[in-house]
């Protein structure tokens, strides 16, 4: 049996190129791309969730364990493992749990000028962060503990989507202490 | 949310738009598809592998010895695809084959370019069409066609 630690033969050993192509440009590299189009039927609570978007709502789900809220809401609680049943309606307020700056565009994503910022957003009154565009000021003025708020489409193109919101802006407010921004909370009430 | 509300639902798209290094091996075999020929490997006990892979399936041990064979073999099995998938490379209903080719000794998958399954049978020799242009892909092998007296090489 080989070693599995070996170098591959290509690597190890010379692979022997029949003569008739030895001296042509070799094919390094293939492009495979995978598609995948499906059809999206959310369930029952993100259905709920998605028509309050039209209503500039957003709603999270609450654990009857421990009081914890979930966004976006998925009817269960995953650490428990039981089911959640009690809607709370969320501030469309929060901030920048954490956040990346991106330089590369994204295939299939003209409309999103690069660098562009993605943060966790962790909502006021919500246990987790959700994703969310950071915009309205410079990128280097965003930081972790930055208040923000949504910015909403004009109210005749509202749908039922996220897509309702059109990124995060800072509000002004003071910023959430570092020691306590995002899951950092989370971290220090669980232990 | 009302029990007689239609469910909300949308046609999503998952796309990656990947790029894979071949290697030596697999880069010679895609090197050979650009230039309208087909290689193999060689195992210890000489039988040849098309499409070629970079270890012994059985023992796991290095291959190296790469061999041209035949463009043309014959069908094993085959299934018919009508219609074909949105993406898949064919537009025309075809068959789906293994053919082992001449030399080789595994078979490899492929679309035998008939009108109906009626043409279609296990057994039957066939031969590579090429695209006019090439790139070192797969896909320049356009598919099997029957073997006749004129493309019999």
């Amino acid at each position: 049996m080989t070693d599995p630690n070996s170098p591959p033969a290509s690597l190890s050993q010379q692979v022997k190129i029949p003569e008739s192509i030895s001296g042509l440009e070799p094919v390094r590299s293939v492009r495979s791309p995978i598609r995948l189009v499906y059809d999206f039927v959310p369930s029952p609570p993100v259905q709920e969730y998605l028509r309050s978007y039209s209503k500039k709502k957003i709603l999270g789900h609450r654990s009857p364990i421990d009081g914890a809220v979930f966004v976006p809401p998925r009817g269960v609680d995953p650490r428990h493992g039981v089911l959640i049943e009690e809607s709370v309606e969320l501030s469309d307020r929060g901030h920048v749990g954490n956040f990346c700056v991106t330089h590369l565009p994204i295939p299939g994503r003209d409309d999103l000028d690069t660098p562009y910022v993605s943060a966790w957003i962790h909502l006021d009154g919500a246990s987790v962060g959700f994703l969310g565009l950071v915009a309205g000021c410079e990128n280097d003025e965003v930081h972790i503990g930055m208040r923000v708020q949504a910015v909403w489409k004009k109210e005749e193109e509202l749908g039922n989507t996220a897509e309702n919101i059109l990124f995060w802006k800072p509000t002004g407010e003071p910023a959430v202490p570092i020691e306590k921004a995002g899951n950092r909370a989370w971290d220090q009430t669980n232990e | 949310m009302s029990e007689l509300e239609e469910p909300l639902r949308a046609e999503l798209t998952v796309e990656y738009p990947f790029t894979r290094t071949t290697g030596t091996v697999i880069g010679a075999f895609m090197t050979g598809l650009r230039e309208k020929r087909l290689f193999g490997i060689k195992r210890s006990d000489g039988s040849v592998l098309v499409p070629p892979l970079e270890y012994d399936p059985v023992s796991s041990e290095p291959l190296t010895e790469m061999v041209e064979v035949s463009q043309s073999g014959i069908v094993e099995t085959w299934t018919w695809i009508d219609p074909p998938r949105p993406q898949s490379p064919w537009d025309a209903p075809h068959a789906l084959a293994l053919i082992r080719l001449d030399g080789a000794d595994t078979s490899m998958l492929h679309a035998v370019l008939v009108g109906s399954p009626s043409e279609m049978r296990t057994g039957m020799r066939v031969t590579a069409r090429w695209k006019e242009e090439r790139v070192g892909h797969i896909a320049d092998l356009e598919g099997f066609i029957q073997e006749t007296e004129e493309t019999d090489s």
